[in-house]
Order: structure tokens, then sequence, then C-alpha cells
């Protein structure tokens, strides 16, 4: 077990993929000579050449328009939208065509795209670097929308998707890139997409998020442990599918249930959740199913005070908790 | 402050006049107490006071007509001590929470912040959650119970951990399957090479329940018949050969002890009929179990309208069903409807025998062992006889001592006046 990065996980996943499968390549902006601007690609222009590591020009819609050709012709495309707020001008592609494909070909054509993209606030990244999409894209049926919050599962989960026969949206909290270490296996530690994993097991309340707020829960949960409140801290992993068993279990475990997220409010993750939970598991529930969420204002402000006052944080999550427990 | 507003006092009314005033500022008011008289165009009538307290202002002089809905009086409410205030205007509050569905739970405070608090404390702690209701059905709490428990949430809502502190401390370990402690003792794991742990075989389970159930529900009484079989023995003797010859199966004292039982069964049919609550089910067919002892233990198939069944065709059918249920043949149909059991642990050589009743059958008979004894007769002289016990357990809910003694007379009776004459097939 070797101790990594968020950014340094995916990397490596790209590496070992692309060492494996000649059918893998990457595509997009800035992704070859510059390495990304995270660098999430640094250093495979080098070892892969120009041929499989493509700086693309700046049309979102063409990266994906290519990607799908490709894949059709039977490559393996990564595709990096270098900010998930820029994916819009793709959105035509991703969800009239990609995700379509194998419906539209009556299972004739698959579309193994992975397409990666950093989200998520938190870095002063104001209105154009800051977007969750995860609901937008969650909403389409023929995509899987995945969001690991560590390491071990960045790079398990980019392997699954880069071996997935369908599109896939892999999205990366770009806060977390750097801001979260932890080991990753050695061996080649596919994580399966649409499992949620219980990150930390607890009886009186269930926390569920992903990403960089399932940090924020675990947190919590540690304080909630030193005021005799034990919490349960499920990470959801897959957006979608998401998995529904999972969400019950934990529900018919405590009965109390907060869902975090930080995209905003309205018919987002978090009400997809609760929905789950009131068709499956009401009889169970020993409270209102709870949710903090970031604010239905139209984007992240750039001001540092309303950044901070837009995004879910430990604080406002525990008092949410404690608010939950105390019901 | 609560202010009491001019009442529609009929269909149609609009408007009504103040009479007289019952109460002045400062005094006390019950609720439901006389508070005005007011008169309308159809009716007179005395309005109570909505609340109790102190009556603070009137604000309609006697003598005036105001539309309904216009305030009159206002009545400041009385507060014991440390107990909620009843709330003036109930409408108000519901606005509220429909707007901030959460506001009560993050103010937490006193039950006496009224307003914004969903009804307070006497309402939260009657509302129950799924969780909470699921396991009162699960671990039958009365609603006396109910009100013994302590709600520790907001508002003094009870949770599911009180419940469950509540259901621990009454003695009953919460399982997922409701089931208690007392009913299912742990089994003390046995040591290593010096026990060993069979597992239970579903027919091992089946008679288990079974068993436990009627010695648990059916007051079993027990009483013994002695019978001299030495005319069955002779004549079966001398008839085996030509039986066997004719029906191609042996003649053996099973399906003669069962046409004794069917014949006094007829003649006591209420031991052929079952408990309910409601009455004695008397049955119409006579089903006759006979137990057969299996490989893992024991199964009692039935000989279905055995009352209309010659002594050949009893042997038949029991041949029949013993041999199916020994090669794991029967059916359904051939181990249901029994209405009385023969049970014939004789064939082991024991003499008495108190067997169990198979729900919801009345009765169960056990043939023991005919054995050789000297025997007093009628003449007093001593003889050896084939002596043989008929030990029944009956149901002492459905039929008393009399008619099982009855009924053991007539199916000795019947078997000690067995003769050639008693038609075989």
């Amino acid at each position: 077990m070797a101790t990594r990065t968020v950014i340094e996980a995916i990397r490596e996943a790209m590496d070992e993929e692309m060492a494996r499968d000649p059918s893998v390549f990457l595509i997009g902006e800035d992704v070859g000579q510059r390495g990304g601007v995270f660098l999430a690609s640094d250093g495979l222009f080098k070892k892969y050449g120009e041929y499989r590591v493509i700086d693309s020009p700046l049309a979102e819609s063409l990266i994906v328009g290519v990607a799908i050709g490709a894949a059709v012709n039977g490559m393996r495309p990564i595709v990096e939208i270098q900010f998930a707020d820029f994916i819009a001008p793709a959105f035509n592609q991703i969800v009239e065509e990609a995700a379509r494909f194998c419906y539209r070909s009556a299972g004739d054509f698959n579309l193994p795209i992975v397409i990666r993209t950093p989200y998520g606030g938190g870095v002063h990244g104001a209105l154009y670097h800051s977007q969750s999409i995860e609901a937008t894209y969650g909403h389409i049926p023929g995509l899987k929308v995945v969001a690991p919050s560590n390491p071990a599962d960045a790079k398990g989960l980019l392997k699954a998707a880069i071996r997935d026969p369908d599109p896939v949206l892999y999205l990366e909290h770009k806060r977390s890139y750097r801001l979260i270490r932890g080991e990753v296996p050695g061996n080649d530690g596919v994580v399966p997409i649409g499992k949620a994993e219980v990150k930390r097991e607890g009886t009186h309340l269930s926390l569920i998020a992903y990403g960089l707020m399932l940090h924020y829960c675990l947190e919590v949960a540690e304080k909630l442990a030193t005021e005799g409140v034990s919490a349960e801290v499920l990470d959801l992993r897959t957006i979608k599918p998401m998995d529904e068993a999972a969400v019950i279990a934990t529900t018919k475990k405590t009965g109390k249930v907060l869902v975090v997220h930080e995209d905003n409010r309205f018919a987002g993750i978090a009400a997809e959740v609760m929905a789950v939970i009131m068709e499956n598991a009401f009889d169970s529930l020993d409270a209102p199913v709870m949710r903090l969420t970031g604010p239905d204002v139209p984007a992240m402000p750039f001001n540092h005070v309303l950044e901070e006052a837009f995004l879910p944080n430990p604080e406002r999550i525990l008092a949410k908790a404690k608010e939950l427990a105390a019901y | 402050m609560a202010s009491v507003k001019m009442p529609q006092l009929g269909e149609s009314i609009t408007e009504g006049t103040i009479a007289k005033w019952l109460k002045q500022p400062g005094d006390t008011v019950k609720k439901y107490e006389g508070l005005v008289e007011v008169i309308t165009d159809k009716v007179n009538a005395e309005v109570p006071a909505p609340l109790a307290g102190v009556l603070k202002e009137i604000k309609v002089k006697e003598g005036t007509t105001v539309t309904v809905g216009t305030e009159i009086a206002v009545i400041e409410e009385s507060v014991p001590a440390g107990q909620t205030p009843s709330p003036a205007v109930p409408t108000r509050r519901r606005e509220d929470e429909g707007t901030r569905p959460l506001a009560r739970a993050s103010q937490v405070p006193s039950p006496a912040s009224g307003e914004g608090q969903g009804g307070g404390a006497a309402e939260a702690s009657t509302r129950l959650s799924p969780a909470v209701r699921a396991l009162i059905e699960e671990h039958r709490i009365t609603d006396a119970d109910l009100a013994r428990i302590q709600g520790s949430g907001i508002g003094g809502r009870i949770s599911k951990k009180d419940v469950e502190e509540f259901v621990a401390r009454r003695g009953q370990p919460v399982t997922a399957n409701g089931e208690q402690a007392h009913e299912t003792p742990t089994l003390t794991l046995p040591q290593r090479g010096k026990e060993e742990l069979v597992p239970l075989s579903p027919m091992r389970k089946s008679i288990a329940n079974n068993m436990l159930k009627s010695k648990q529900t059916i007051p079993h009484a027990w009483t013994v018949a002695e019978v001299d079989m030495s005319n069955v023995v002779r004549f079966r003797q001398q008839a085996r050969d030509g039986f066997r010859q004719r029906e191609g199966v042996d003649l053996t004292f099973v399906p003669i002890i069962v046409k004794a039982v069917v014949e006094g069964l007829k003649a006591v049919p209420v031991l052929n009929a079952s408990w309910s609550e409601n009455g004695v089910v008397m049955h119409k067919d006579i089903n006759v179990g006979v137990a057969v002892s299996v490989d893992d233990g024991l199964i009692v198939p039935v000989v279905h309208q055995a009352d209309r069944l010659s002594i050949a065709g009893l042997a038949k059918a029991i041949d029949d069903l013993a041999r199916r249920a020994r090669g794991n043949k029967l059916t359904i149909p051939d181990v249901q409807g029994a209405t009385f059991t023969v049970n014939n642990p004789g064939t082991f050589g024991t003499i008495l025998s108190y067997s169990i009743i198979a729900p919801p059958q009345a009765g169960i008979l056990a043939m023991d062992a005919i054995v050789k004894r000297p025997v007093v007769t009628d003449g007093d002289a001593i003889a050896i006889r084939s002596m043989m016990n008929l030990c029944l357990s009956f149901d002492h809910r459905i039929l008393d001592g009399v008619s099982a003694a009855r009924f053991l007379q007539g199916v000795r009776h019947w078997l000690e006046g067995f003769s050639e004459q008693v038609p075989l097939y």
C-alpha cells in the first residue's frame, strides 16, 4: 500500500490503464504537453506520445464528439473537461448522443467513454470554476456518474469507468485533489461502479454524502462520538446507478438520516436519496429525513465570505446532525 | 392574550347584538363558563368563554350590534406554573409551521415558547414516528406502558431509543423478529469431543412445535382400560393365512383396533371433535390417524372416512399408508384431516403410554403390548388371558372422564366380543 493524493491516484489509474490497453487514450484541453491544468496527466504525454495524449482545441463539444467517434471505432477514450463548469457546450454530445447510443442502436454499439472533470468549490474559483453538476447529469438515463472521495476509490473507480462499456461521467472534487491523502492498494484494485461504502459504523443516525462532503461528515461523526452520538457515515461513491440497498440498509439501522451535498438543493441528489428512503424504509424512520446542501443561488460567489456561506462545512453539518439526533 | 369574537350563532346569521355581559373586566372566567348574552334575529344565546383566564377588556358595549368575527373582548389566559399555555389562536401556529417546517427543531426551547412549536410538548410526545410505531407493535407495548415512557426527543417526543430502552428495562431484549428471550433459550455449545450437536431436521422441528403447542394449550387428561384380547388373538390367528391369501396383506392387530375405535367414536362422537373458542366442532367423518415410525421421527398418515371401511379395507389402507410413509411417498392429503389418532407403542413392549394429543383433535389412543397374564375370570377361576392396556389421552376442555370412560368401555366390549361372526371383509 502506497500513500497517494487524489490527483496522484487518478494519474496512476490512467497510466496503468493506458499501459494495459492500447485502445485507451486521453483527450482534452492542455492535457498533453502541459499535463492538464491540475497536472492530472503530468508525464503521460512524454510516456505515451502525442497520439495517445491529445491536446484538443478549446471546444468541449468537439472533444466529446471525437471521443464518441473513436469509441464507436473500438477505442476507449478518456475525455478531460478542464472544469465541470465548461461541460455545457458538450451537453448535446453527451446527452443526445453518448448517453443514448446503446439504446438507439438496440445494443449494437456501446460507447466506452470516460468523461473526467473537476467539480466543486472552496478554492476561490468563483462562478466559472466551482460548479457541481452531478444532479444535472445524474438525471440522464444511459449515463453513469461517479464521485469518489478518496485516493483508493479515485483510482479504483477510474479503472472501473475506463473498462465499463458505457459512458461514465467521472467527477473529481478539485479541493480534494491534494487535500485528501490515503492508501492506495498496489494491485489492480478496481472499485465496482454502483456500490456505496460504509466508511464508519454507527447506530444513532446516518450521514450520507460523497466527494469532499464525505470527509466533513467523517469529521462530524468523530465530534458526535465525543458527545455520545454514534453516527454511521455512508459514502455513495457512485451517484448513478445509486446503491439503493446501502441507503435502505443504513436507514433501517439508524432510523435517522441526514444527506449532505455541496450541489444546490432543488432536485439535488439528496432529494433522490430521500425519495428512496421514503419509498423503501418509511417504517424504520424515527425522524424526518434531513438534508444539508448548497443554496439555490445561481453560482458559487467569488467573495470569500459568501463562498463560505454557500458551502456546507463541518460546523453546519454538526449543528444539523445534532438537530437530527435530538429529534 | 386571546381575543373573543362574535360567534356565528346560526346559518346565514351575519351579526349579533350584545345583550348583557355576564362577566366584568377583572373577573376570572373558567373555560366554557357563560361570558356574554348575545341576541340575533334568530336566537338568543349565552356565549361561553373559549378558554380559562381573566377578562381583561370588553370591546363592545351592551346594546351594540356587530358583525360575526368582530372582536368583542380580550381574555388573558391563566398559566399555572410550569404548564403549557393553551393556545389562543391555533391557526396562527399552523401557518407558521407550514412555512418553516424545521424551525421548531432548531429552536429546541422550553415547551412554553408556544408559537412555531407545532403544538408544544403534549402534541410532540404523542406524535410517534414510524420506527416507534413498529417497535410498539413488535413488543406489544400498551397505551399505559407508552404513557410511562419518558420522551427524550425535542418537545418530549418519544424516540426509537426511548422505546428500546423501555423494552430493555422491561426485560425483553429487542430482537429483529420480536421473539422473546424465554421462548428461545440459548444453547450452551457442547464441549469439544464430549457432546455432539445434531441439527434439527424439519420433521424434528415440526414435531417439537406441535407437541409443545399441544401440551401448552390442551389440558390433557389420561385414562386406561384393560382389555382381554384373547378372542381377538385367537380368531386373528385362525383367519390370518386366509386373509393374507385373499387380501395380500397381513392381518395385524392395528386394523382391528382401529375398527374398534371407529365403533367407539360412533358411540361417543364428542371424542371425534375439535376445540374452538366459539364452540366444539363435531366432525362428521371419522378420519383416523395411525402413527408410523420412520427413520428420523414419526409421521401420522390418515385413514380418511375410516367408518366406511371393513377390517380388510382398513388393513389395506393402513398397510398402503405405512409403506408409503417409509418410502417417503406420502402426499399432503395423506397426512391431513385426522379427527382421532391411534398409536401403537405396544409393538415395542410398552404397557402404559401417555401420548400427547395432536391438535386440533380431541384424543389419542395408545395400544400397548398384548401380554399373557393370570386373570380372575367371571366364575372366580384363574385363567391365562392375553391382556392389553388401551391408554387414552383426551382434551378435558371438550369432554369429561365419563365420556372418555364410555368410549374406552365401548372399544373394550367390541374387542372382547370378537368372534368369527365379526365380518372381516
